[in-house]
């Protein structure tokens, strides 16, 4: 990957869910069911969601002339449920996945999605105009446009001859 | 069994690898009276980008990235750029004719209804 130099990256290391080690769960599994008899929880599956008690979204951060543009993956979501904020050069996308209620007292035999609270910041490499920030969200991505300030931009100077 | 598929069934979990060159979707299924419901995410994918086949009792589900033309530079990336896909044994118990799909802000639904004769009923008594 090739990241810029003063292009830093704060918090929360974000970690591709994709492949589980399904075999080793098995073995977890198994240990799980134990101890959760023991204890007389109700089993709800493997509640990854609970165990690891927080996830975050993917962010790709891109350059144009203009604008810098960050894209998150946040699949699943409703528009009022992504809070943006920006401080003091940072960009913070926060939110909550909820559970769907519908779902409830049917039998899970798969529960690989997370739920719950959500928040990442990513400190920009250039100065932007806060109040020209806007966002727009499809196909489960979010898109938010930070406008360069004007001293950020490229700007070319012109060598005037006398 | 091939061990990238996923058995949908009341079975335990089945051990799986992502198909080469592709992602395999985070899913959540749910079993009901009426049938089973699948969630895949795919962020990216819009309808256009979606495949949903059918082989034997073989569902595979593929989600292409709608792919973007632009001139601005990447300075960081943690999404992928390959696309999903993901295949699913199904329950003999699902009637195929009437799955239905949806994918609403990059989560596919697929709605897998049982056939009408193995739903639970009640019987009633006669004197």
């Amino acid at each position: 990957m090739n990241i810029k130099k003063g292009n830093d990256m704060r918090l929360m290391r974000f970690q591709r869910p994709e492949v589980w080690n399904w075999s080793a769960f098995d073995q977890l599994d198994n240990l799980r069911e134990e101890i959760n008899r023991l204890f007389e929880t109700p089993n709800n599956g493997f509640a990854r969601s609970e165990v690891l008690n927080s996830w975050a979204p993917a962010l790709d951060l891109y350059e144009d002339k203009n604008n810098l543009v960050v894209k998150a993956e946040l699949p699943g979501l409703k528009k009022e449920e992504i809070e943006i904020s920006f401080h003091d050069r940072a960009l913070t996308i926060a939110g909550e996945r909820k559970h769907e209620k519908a779902y409830e007292g049917s039998e899970t035999s798969r529960a690989e999605r997370f739920f719950g609270r959500f928040q990442r910041t990513l400190a920009l490499p250039k100065a932007v105009d806060a109040n020209q920030i806007t966002a727009s969200y499809k196909d489960g991505i979010l898109t938010v446009t930070l406008p360069k300030s004007e001293e950020a931009k490229p700007r070319q100077i012109e060598v005037k001859t006398k | 069994m091939k061990n990238n598929t996923t058995t949908l069934e009341n079975s335990s979990v089945t051990t799986e690898r992502p198909f080469k060159g592709y992602l395999l979707p985070q899913v959540n299924i749910v079993e009901t009276q009426e049938g089973y419901l699948l969630e895949a995410e795919m962020p990216g994918v819009g309808k256009e980008g979606l495949e949903v086949a059918l082989e034997g009792n073989e569902l595979t589900i593929v989600g292409h990235k709608a792919q973007e033309q632009s001139s601005a530079e990447l300075l960081y990336r943690e999404s992928s750029q390959k696309d999903y896909r993901r295949t699913f044994v199904l329950d003999p118990t699902i009637n195929t004719s009437r799955i239905q799909a949806r994918i609403e802000n990059g989560v596919l639904t697929l709605t897998l209804p049982k056939a009408e004769e193995v739903k639970p009923r009640r019987i009633q008594v006669t004197d």
